[in-house]
């Protein structure tokens, strides 16, 4: 009894210390990391957005899209782009759950008339060296000045323009499927989306 | 000298992965290229090297009747502050890395460290070993890695090798090529060694 009692309390005060820890250092990494997945969402909003002054990653509009598989509502997050005041371009995440592994998150930038600036891959699981050269500039540029009616939404494969990747169809199928749903989505509630918000103007002026 | 021993044995004499069969998870998991091998390999090798030090350091006041949960405590507080650390402030490794951190927890390598050598050896012999366990470890994937990497995807480390018209071998980038590959060097570790007269060393066998 008592050497149970023993190990009982060795454990606990093991874990009891491990828990401290790691509570310290959740606490002093939390606002690093805050900053630094803002800093990562800023370089993907720069990449498919113009050139802008604003800060697109509070100048947003949310709308909801469906429910999920839970019932609870998706939301969609737009990020607007101004450039003086006027707007240059939204950019907005895209879902592709059919992909060959797990969900393809992309972020799409349009201009106002929902032209295509270009698509940035933000995270995916598709197999390395064959669905993985979605990253590639290559296969993301053909999306550049894309539009719903300039283009066959589709890969070459099933009729469409958009080329495959050799070996992988079912990851490019995926993207273009999910990025035209996102650009008729865009369509459809593009004057929630871009209706003019009021923005607080900036104490002491701007530059 | 002891401590070179210590260091030297784990690269080749008793390396973790084609003697000890240790931690095969994500042997055949995550080599899929060479830079992937080298970065898990990498990262296991610092929690491996830092959990020898705290195993040793306390291997006093843990009771042996609770030593394994408490190694585990050891090990997985490590890992996350580890992965909060990298998060925090090396967000470009952690984006690299990252996918790997979590794994390292279940890698029975580091466990199998702690409980065969440094629960009964002083601090820095079991530094030595952790270093000499881990980079035989990270040689071990890389060497899986690059295999697998000139096979399946006609490059080494990203560069590609044998020009476009290489058709990949797309077997080998998927999972049966990790057991292809790692089975053909076992084979091949095992005729080497039964040449030099060297009985293969006795290990524990785990995931």
């Amino acid at each position: 009894m008592k050497d149970i009692l023993r190990l009982l309390l060795a454990l606990t005060l093991i874990a009891g210390i491990a828990g401290l820890i790691l509570s310290q250092v959740e606490t002093a990494t939390r606002e690093p990391i805050k900053e630094q997945r803002r800093l990562q969402m800023l370089k993907a909003l720069s990449a498919v957005l113009p050139e802008y002054t604003n800060s697109p990653d509070t100048d947003t509009a949310t709308l909801e899209n469906g429910v999920d598989k839970k019932g609870k509502p998706i939301q969609v997050i737009f990020y607007r782009g101004r450039k003086a005041e006027q707007l240059v371009g939204t950019a907005f995440k895209v879902v592709a759950p059919d992909g060959y592994s797990g969900n393809i998150f992309i972020m799409v930038g349009v201009k106002p008339d929902g032209q295509i600036i270009g698509i940035e891959i933000l995270t995916h699981a598709e197999t390395p060296g064959l669905g993985s050269k979605i990253t590639d500039a290559l296969f993301k540029d053909q999306f550049k000045g894309k539009d719903l009616d300039n283009i066959d939404w589709r890969v070459k494969k099933d009729g469409g323009e958009f080329d495959q990747i050799t070996g992988a169809t079912i990851s490019p199928r995926a993207i273009v499927g999910a990025v035209k749903k996102g650009l008729e989505f865009y369509r459809e509630h593009k004057v929630e989306i871009l209706v003019p918000q009021v923005i607080p103007a900036p104490q002491g002026g701007v530059k | 000298m002891s401590m070179i021993r210590d260091f030297s044995k784990g690269i080749w004499q008793e390396n973790a992965v084609f003697k000890l069969l240790l931690g095969m998870c994500p042997v055949l998991a995550v080599t899929t290229s060479a830079e992937n091998g080298l970065g898990m390999g990498l990262a296991t090798t610092f929690v491996l090297v830092c959990s020898n030090i705290v195993v040793a350091l306390m291997r006093k006041v843990i009771p042996s009747g609770v030593r394994i949960p408490a190694f585990i405590i050891i090990i997985a507080t490590f890992v996350t502050v580890v992965q909060l650390c990298m998060e925090a402030w090396v967000y470009d490794l952690y984006q690299a890395l990252g996918i790997f951190i979590p794994l390292i927890v279940v890698n029975c390598l580091i466990l199998g460290r702690a409980e065969a050598f440094a629960s009964k050896n002083p601090v820095s012999r079991s530094a030595a070993d952790g270093l000499g366990m881990g980079l035989g470890f990270t040689l071990a994937l890389f060497m899986l890695g690059a295999v697998r990497e000139i096979f399946g995807s006609g490059a080494i480390l990203g560069f590609d090798l044998f020009g476009a018209s290489y058709q990949p071998m797309l077997l080998m980038i998927l999972p049966p090529g990790a057991f292809i590959t790692l089975g053909l060097i076992l084979a091949l570790m095992s005729r080497l060694g039964r040449e030099k007269n060297i009985k293969p060393q006795d290990g524990g066998h785990c995931g």
